[in-house]
């Protein structure tokens, strides 16, 4: 059919396919095949590999889905085996559980920002055994004591008589020396690339399109797979007729599965045609609104909850306080929306199965998709893809888009590999959403104008699935506040509705830190007081929050006057043990609403390994999180997600990107992640602002057309 | 139903239901997968190409629209816009999951050719139909601008 070629890329993964499960093979950034474990490749340990060509492959463990953990993981084994940026690949971990745990978690899962802080003394370990049996390999054969030798830029040099090796020159002789037994890893003053250079990303082929998504994954005979699901949450298939979508060209299945029905297609588009053409009756689900969750957690939220934290006693001191003040917020469900739409590709044959797509939870993946199949979790072969964006949805305990490709393979028993496509509607229908919630919080300033006590409640679906007791992810921000405050409580609520429900880039903080930091702001004015300062007085004891504070304030000049029309605000968060202060300054526009212009960001994350890595995260972390302060949410109507498509699911664009400078605090503490910590901070930051410019509280997510157009 | 059209400079023939966009006929017959799906509704603009010349998206385009017309993808992109592009992109770290990238540097090239010196406005009006979820739009803003001070040197040498 096709008279264009250009498809070596189809070759390789036709290849990669072929060559079968079991055997090692990692796909390299250049679209080329690297088959470990040949007889002359140095391979110290489950994460570098030397080859003989001088290519030095790192192994990451983790999914690259735009955060930047192949440069970051590859930076910090570089810097521990000294070795030449330009040397280094990074492939793809398979799954593979006892070699590539997360080590914060136990298992294969890539989330909670912990890529760099989990895997910090490892890489520094598996880089440093590496370069001691290079070392040993040297000393070897120049017989020369391996004190008289140094490593540099990929080399090994014995400066007093001028040898040098590199490192693929000493790779077979490196792979016969003993493990040592004692590394010892650099002093930080000599890091060479740690924190130092700009490095160019190890995640290339995504300026020419030669980067290959899960989208892109082509196999012989491969079909592709578009499901019909449930218009309602809970709701199951009464009757199917699919003798007009059999009829259809390019059909070759319609199978039921637990999820709905899939129609499997040799394209998309007849696949997609198929679908459309099903005649479906579905019964039951919740026929729930948003308006109805949210009376029925506003009433929640009168009444005491299970407690997070507990100081003083917080019900004299506010029967005390000179001022109470009050406040209830509500924010929507929101879907994740990464770019590239959920997809998996699979194929089974009598050995098991072998899978290919961004996969983010390689241990409950492997393990669901084998219990669909009735075999061992090792028959399943996961082959991790480079993933278009994920914000939290691509890693669900029960593997939702994984499990549905293989009850679609399952359900038709054929043995050519399938791909599962959602639609943009799809996958924005699909549920897994940043639950709805409601805080109400209540605080008091003493006579003397100090903040005495605070108490807020907080009501929602525990996406840890808690029954009766706290869920951490539902008032993480909260129950850990920074601020020096005697009498407080914290307290939540869970609540059990039928949407699918998940962690959304920065999970509990996505609320907590709005209305904390725009209550906190509230407080402020309510005092008199300057909210920088105010703040600050109230962090005595949290020198890194008052750290990032004082320089986001000294960068944004916060205590200068701003041009007419242009106003500014102050907002501070802990996640993922990183901290993060932003100054946002917002202009009045023409026509009565908003820009945000200027965001202002310091960041505390320990060592900064990559800082400019650390620059991009909190530069998409604040344009992820200025989506939901301003347009984002799904609204349920007597049950159904009113928002499909980016038509009414709205996001950032470029015409709405403030101007973002991120200054990086210095720091010797063990490093922090990066990925979600920017996005939590910025909308109490430009509520913040627009009280300044208003006058308003803004306290219902999203604010919206009002302040902001779409 | 047979369609003929130029793509990247060379013929090439399908044969899909005429109401098939352009976007899976270069995915799923072509093979030429660097043209991305996002939204299908003409809302993301990862799925843009060149279209005589002009940037479309191509998941709202039937296929039969493309008979005897001119189609450029990200992997036929040659110019001396996308290059600069391409490189400014590298240069500044521009992306990040990469996913929406062949659609903002079809769009980018497409606007350095219409303005070869585009202001800030300019660029938001031209790339606001290119969504980038993960937000790398600041280092757009900033690598068009850079190709295009590159660009203009290359010129005046
Ligand atoms: S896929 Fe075409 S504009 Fe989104
Ligand atoms: S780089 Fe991820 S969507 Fe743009």
């Amino acid at each position: 059919m096709s008279t264009v070629q250009g498809l070596s890329r189809r070759l390789f993964l036709i290849r990669s396919a072929q060559a079968g499960a079991g055997l090692t093979l990692g796909m390299s950034i250049s679209g080329q095949l690297l088959a470990a474990g040949e007889a002359t490749d140095f391979e110290p340990n489950a994460f570098v590999t030397i080859q003989p060509d001088n290519t030095v492959v790192i192994t990451i463990k983790h999914l690259e889905m735009g955060q930047g953990t192949y440069t970051g993981l590859a930076t910090i084994v570089a810097e521990e085996l000294d070795a030449d940026w330009s040397q280094i690949k990074a492939v793809a971990a398979p799954a593979n559980t006892k070699k590539y745990a997360n080590l914060s978690m136990g298992f294969q899962l890539t989330g909670g920002s912990t890529a760099i802080a989990n895997s910090y003394t490892q890489m520094r370990e598996a880089g440093a055994t590496a370069k001691a049996m290079l070392l040993a390999a040297a000393a070897e054969r120049w017989k020369q004591p391996v004190s008289s030798l140094t490593v540099k830029s990929g080399k090994v040099i014995h400066a007093a008589s001028g040898r040098q090796a590199s490192f693929g020159d000493l790779a077979a002789a490196a792979a016969k020396q003993p493990m040592p037994k004692k590394i010892t890893l650099k002093n930080p003053s000599e890091f060479v690339l740690i924190g130092k250079a700009k490095l160019s990303r190890k995640d290339s082929g995504k300026t020419d399109g030669t980067a290959i998504f899960t989208q892109d994954v082509q196999l012989p005979d491969m079909l592709t797979a578009v499901v019909a699901h449930p218009p309602l949450f809970g709701a199951t298939l009464k009757s199917v007729d699919a003798s007009q979508a059999k009829a259809l060209p390019g059909v070759k299945a319609v199978v039921k599965i637990p999820s709905g029905v899939a129609v499997l297609a040799d394209s998309f588009w007849q696949a997609k045609k198929g679908r459309d053409a099903l005649k479906l009756q579905w019964e039951g689900g919740s026929e729930r609104s948003s308006e109805d969750i949210i009376a029925d957690y506003k009433k929640l939220a009168d009444t005491p909850g299970l407690s997070a934290a507990k100081k003083g006693s917080v019900a004299p001191a506010l029967a005390s306080g000179k001022h109470v003040l009050e406040a209830e917020f509500e924010f929507p469900f929101l879907a994740h929306a990464a770019m590239e739409p959920m997809n998996c590709a699979l194929q089974k044959d009598s050995k098991g199965v072998e899978m290919w797509y961004g996969c983010q939870g390689q241990s409950w993946d492997q393990q669901n998709v084998a219990k669909v199949f009735g075999i061992a979790a090792e028959q399943v072969t996961i082959n991790t893809l480079y993933a278009g964006g994920s914000f939290g949805r691509r890693a669900t305990v029960g593997s939702d888009y994984p499990v549905e490709l293989a009850e679609i393979v399952k359900a038709w028993g054929g043995s050519a590999p399938v791909k599962l496509v959602w639609t943009r509607e799809d996958d924005t229908l699909s549920g897994y959403y940043r639950p709805m919630y409601v805080h109400k919080l209540t605080a008091a300033l003493d006579a003397s104008g100090e903040l005495s006590a605070w108490q807020q409640r907080i009501v929602g679906q525990s996406i840890m699935g808690a029954g009766k007791s706290v869920d951490h992810t539902s008032v993480e921000g909260a129950s850990n506040l920074p601020y020096a405050i005697p009498n407080l409580s914290v307290e939540s609520h869970n609540t059990q509705e039928a949407v699918p429900i998940s962690w959304w880039r920065s999970v509990g903080s996505t609320h907590t830190a709005y209305a904390v930091e725009t209550f906190i702001d509230e407080l402020a004015h309510k005092a008199e007081r300057d909210p920088v300062e105010f703040r600050l007085a109230l962090l005595k004891n949290e020198p890194r929050y008052a750290g990032v504070l004082k320089l986001a304030a000294e960068k944004a000049q916060w205590a200068k006057s701003l041009p007419e029309g242009h106003f500014h605000g102050v907002a501070l968060h802990k996640s993922f043990g990183t901290y993060v202060a932003q100054v946002a300054e917002i202009a009045a526009q023409k026509d009565g609403k908003f820009k945000v212009v200027k965001v202002t960001c310091a960041v505390d994350c320990g060592v900064a390994i990559n800082p400019d890595v650390i620059a991009a995260q909190m530069e998409g972390g604040i344009g992820f999180g200025l989506s939901p302060l301003m347009f984002s949410e799904i609204t349920l109507k007597t049950g159904k997600p009113q928002q499909r498509n980016f038509d009414a699911y709205k996001v950032l664009r470029m015409r709405h990107m403030p101007e973002v400078s991120v200054h990086i605090v210095p720091s010797a503490e063990a490093p922090t992640g990066v990925g979600e910590p920017g996005t939590p901070v910025i909308a109490p930051a430009v509520a913040n602002a627009l009280f300044a410019a208003t006058g308003t509280r803004l306290r219902k997510l999203p604010v919206g057309g009002d302040y902001f157009t779409a | 139903m047979a369609i003929n059209f130029t793509l990247n400079g060379k013929p090439a023939e399908v044969d899909v239901a005429p109401d098939t966009p352009l976007l899976w006929v270069l995915r799923d017959e072509l093979k030429m997968t660097g043209t991305k799906f996002g939204c299908g509704i003409a809302q993301c603009g990862a799925c843009t190409v060149h279209f005589n010349g002009n940037a479309m998206r191509s998941c709202s385009l039937p296929v039969q629209a493309v008979e005897g017309q001119n189609v450029t993808t990200i992997e036929g992109e040659v110019s001396p816009q996308a290059k600069a592009l391409q490189a400014a992109w590298d240069e500044l770290a521009v992306y990040q999951c990469g996913y929406c990238q062949s659609g903002q540097l079809m769009s980018a090239a497409k606007l350095l050719r219409d303005k070869p010196q585009p202001t800030d406005d300019d660029i938001d009006q031209f790339m606001s139909g290119n969504i980038c979820r993960c937000a790398t739009y600041q280092r757009i803003r900033a690598g068009i601008k850079q190709a295009a001070t590159s660009l203009a040197k290359e010129v005046a040498a």
